[in-house]
């Protein structure tokens, strides 16, 4: 089993800190991960992605052409790598920020009203928190429960009183993501789980 | 054994604290800065010093007051700060003093940017500074063989009485990965030529400088020796199913890890492919490909214009074709561009 | 009646003859030091530094443990052998050339730490190593072998006054500038050399002592008029006596 996961937002957004939640669910459970920034000079200008890998076997290539899943938390992030994303593979989508009408007939668009359900739980910071949850649901290599184990150890052992926020985000993302169903045409028509 | 969450900066300096290096003096350059940071936060605690030096070539000249005195001692850059240093490690060479040197590889030349890349190469293994001389150079390609290479880069530095260099790229110092922090250095090798003060015993001097050239050539000669004995000794890489393997790849770091992923992926096709991994750059590991005779040709996989592939050609004395494969500039190769590349120059019958 | 030696060869200085030029003071400044390391009884805790020049010489010639480098850095790796070893003695000789020009940013940076290192620059004007080229403490119109016309200012600026130049850092505790050009001034130095001594061994913080000194083989005079000419021309510009002794110092 291997999820190869790409993560892009606004530098502020907490893309590298649920890349780092992903990538600590994976070493609790004693899986091989690699949490891969991208580090160059576009940092400074505002953008920020990082990629994940987690895998059951050693992991040897660490250069992603394209990837198992991704979380876009902007615009130009939902423009940039939707085409990385695998035939098959899904996307999660910031539906609070990202006008997501248009994708790729061959994916799955997930869109999850991330600031509202932020908000929800108690804290509009969140919203990178509930696209990894609705994320969750996509991976075979982490659940609820090794999310949660690695929230006790990245926030619990800091900052305890975030861990119960945190893990609300995540449960309200796995339940409030909608899939979108697309029309032959690539716009996205709206449909229900 | 429990695994930390690391950057491959990080496991490096992770690793010098648990050598005993108790010294650290450096300055900040993207994509090393980690090292120094890490260390700032976690030496101190262990009964050492990070002292961020006015430059490189300060930083550079501590570690060899520092590692006079036999103290174990590190310092760490990227590219255009590794040049800096490269005075220093020349008198470092010859006056035989122990030291780990990190470069963190960016692109060059000049500024260039900080993307990964292998550009460093010629640099680090064929001498960097002025005069004849050589470092050992290690080039891990994971997390863990930045922290276990760190503690054998200790080793070997006192145990020649050399500067080893640690070379990495970028991606391998920012990537960050499980690590088991293993090993700890309780005992330090006694160090009978160290400038700590001559209390109770002769004074001692250390310098490289001679007054005529006969006694020049003499000490020449003898780092030449020692040079030598290491270059036999002390060849290090990793084989990836080399044993039936007609066809090969070579390349270190992050091009080595990516390297076995194309491998394994040529071996489901059917395609006898494997891998030798150099782990020291200097030596390089010429014994590797001495015994594979079946082997009908060769790509080098590099980020930099094609550097590492001379010293494979005259490992396998131009008795097969050597082709590179490579990118610049920061930009990185994928297991798909290798394994077109592959197919291309071999005439492979491959699905990328 | 039997002959008494008054004047012993120092317990901190080695065996070995010095072989600089005839004239020259480095050897009156090295019996110096030999004097203070032997008189506070430091020869077995101290660990000097001398980069490339003329003073790359002492590393044979001190009793101490010795370490040599590259030109400039003496005081970077005197820094690395202090974090190592805080309990021993550390002290860079330096001439003007090394660490007034190429090894300048070590001088501030040193001083601005307070790094509790002695630092001590042999000022002859010249880079006496490789010749007698001009050096930044080289005076107006001094004629050296890259200033074959004097000194311009308009093209190469006025000498620089490392003593006053440092003495403006907090971290310098003790700034000293002597000569060697008198038997007065011999003594004076000496006890700036000791004094600067003294406060590393009390751990206060960083001490420098300038030290005018004379180039008989690049100046092209003898021995004596050098010293005039060092009298007339240089301690105009570089004055002895104490510049900097920060409260803290003041009772040593």
């Amino acid at each position: 089993m291997i999820d190869k996961i790409i993560l892009a937002g606004f530098g502020g957004q907490g893309v590298l800190f649920i890349g780092k939640i992903l990538a600590y669910a994976g070493m609790l459970d004693g899986r091989e991960v690699c949490w891969i920034p991208s580090y160059g000079p576009e940092m400074r200008g505002g953008t920020a992605n990082c990629s994940v890998i987690l895998s059951d076997k050693a992991i040897n290539s660490t250069v992603l052409e394209c990837a198992d899943a991704g979380i876009v938390l902007n615009q130009p992030a939902y423009e940039k790598f939707m085409p990385f994303i695998k035939p098959g593979g899904v996307l999660v989508v910031n539906g609070s920020v990202v006008k997501a009408d248009h994708c790729r007939a061959d994916i799955r668009l997930v869109r999850v009203p991330a600031g509202e359900l932020a908000a929800e739980a108690g804290n509009p910071g969140l919203a990178n928190m509930v696209c990894l949850g609705a994320l969750v649901n996509y991976l075979q290599t982490a659940n609820l429960a090794s999310i949660e184990r690695s929230i006790d150890e990245v926030v619990g052992k800091k900052k305890p009183q975030l861990r119960e926020a945190n893990l609300q985000a995540v449960k309200l993302g796995m339940a409030g993501g909608k899939v979108n169903l697309l029309c032959a045409n690539g716009l996205v028509a709206e449909a229900v789980l | 054994m429990k695994r930390e969450m690391l950057k491959g900066n990080e496991a490096i300096g992770a690793a010098a604290i648990r050598s005993g290096c108790k010294l650290f003096f450096g300055y900040p350059i993207t994509p090393s800065t980690e090292i120094i940071e890490y260390l700032a936060k976690h030496l101190p605690k262990a009964g050492g010093t990070v002292l961020q030096g006015e430059d490189e070539i300060a930083s550079i000249n501590m570690c060899y007051g520092a590692a006079a005195t036999g103290a174990r001692v590190m310092t760490a850059s990227s590219s255009p700060g590794f040049s800096l240093k490269q005075e220093g490690i020349s008198y470092l060479a010859a006056a035989e003093l122990p030291v780990v040197v990190v470069n963190i590889n960016r692109n060059g030349p000049g500024l260039g940017g900080l993307g990964p890349n292998q550009g460093d190469y010629f640099q680090c293994t064929k001498g960097g500074g002025h005069g004849d001389y050589r470092v050992i150079v290690l080039a891990p390609s994971r997390a863990q063989e930045m922290y276990d290479y760190t503690m054998s880069a200790f080793n070997l530095a006192d145990r020649y009485r050399t500067p080893v260099v640690i070379l990495a790229d970028g991606m391998l110092g920012q990537t960050m990965e499980p690590v088991e922090l293993r090993g700890q250095v309780t005992t330090l090798p006694e160090k009978n030529w160290a400038a700590d003060g001559c209390l109770d015993r002769e004074k001692r001097k250390i310098a490289m400088y001679n007054l005529t050239n006969e006694e020049g050539e003499a000490t020449a000669l003898r780092l030449q020796n020692k040079f030598s004995f290491i270059q036999d000794a002390e060849q290090r890489w990793e084989n990836y199913c080399t044993e039936d393997a007609e066809y090969l790849l070579v390349g270190y770091g992050t091009c080595g890890r990516v390297a076995k992923s194309v491998v394994e992926e040529a071996r489901r096709q059917g395609v006898k492919l494997g891998l030798i991994r150099p782990i020291t750059l200097w030596p390089f590991p010429v014994k590797a490909f001495a015994s594979l005779k079946q082997i009908k040709g060769i790509l080098t996989v590099e980020l930099n214009a094609g550097q590492m592939i001379e010293d494979v050609k005259l490992a396998v004395n131009c008795s097969v074709p050597v082709h590179l494969h490579n990118r610049l500039g920061g930009m990185l190769l994928s297991e798909q561009s290798i394994l077109r590349k592959l197919a291309e120059v071999f005439h492979l019958e491959v699905t990328v | 009646m039997s002959l008494v030696p008054v004047l012993k060869r120092p317990k901190g200085l080695t065996e070995v003859p010095f072989h600089y030029c005839p004239g020259c003071t480095h050897g009156i400044i090295h019996r110096l030091i030999g004097e203070v390391l032997e008189e506070l009884d430091i020869i077995g805790t101290t660990i000097g530094v001398a980069p490339v020049g003329c003073s790359g010489f002492m590393l044979d010639m001190l009793s101490c443990d010795m370490v040599g480098g590259p030109h400039g850095r003496a005081q970077a790796i005197a820094t690395g052998i202090k974090r190592a070893r805080p309990d021993r003695l550390v002290f860079t000789y330096q001439g003007d050339g090394d660490i007034a020009a190429i090894g300048t940013a070590h001088a501030i940076h040193v001083a601005a730490r307070g790094e509790n290192i002695t630092s001590i620059m042999v000022n002859n004007a010249v880079f006496g190593m490789t010749g007698g080229q001009m050096a930044p403490t080289s005076l107006v119109g001094q004629k050296t072998t890259t200033s074959p016309y004097g000194r311009d200012v308009a093209l190469a600026g006025p000498p620089i006054n490392l003593p006053k130049t440092l003495a403006a850092l907090e971290g310098a505790v003790y700034v000293a500038s002597g000569s060697v050009d008198s038997p007065k001034n011999i003594l004076l130095t000496k006890k700036m050399l000791k004094k600067a001594f003294r406060i590393q061994q009390e751990g206060l913080g960083f001490a420098f002592v300038s030290i005018l000194s004379t180039c008989p083989s690049n100046w092209g005079m003898s021995p004596v008029d050098c010293l005039k000419w060092l009298r007339e021309n240089m301690l105009p510009v570089y004055p002895v006596g104490e510049i900097k002794v920060a409260e803290e110092v003041k009772d040593l």
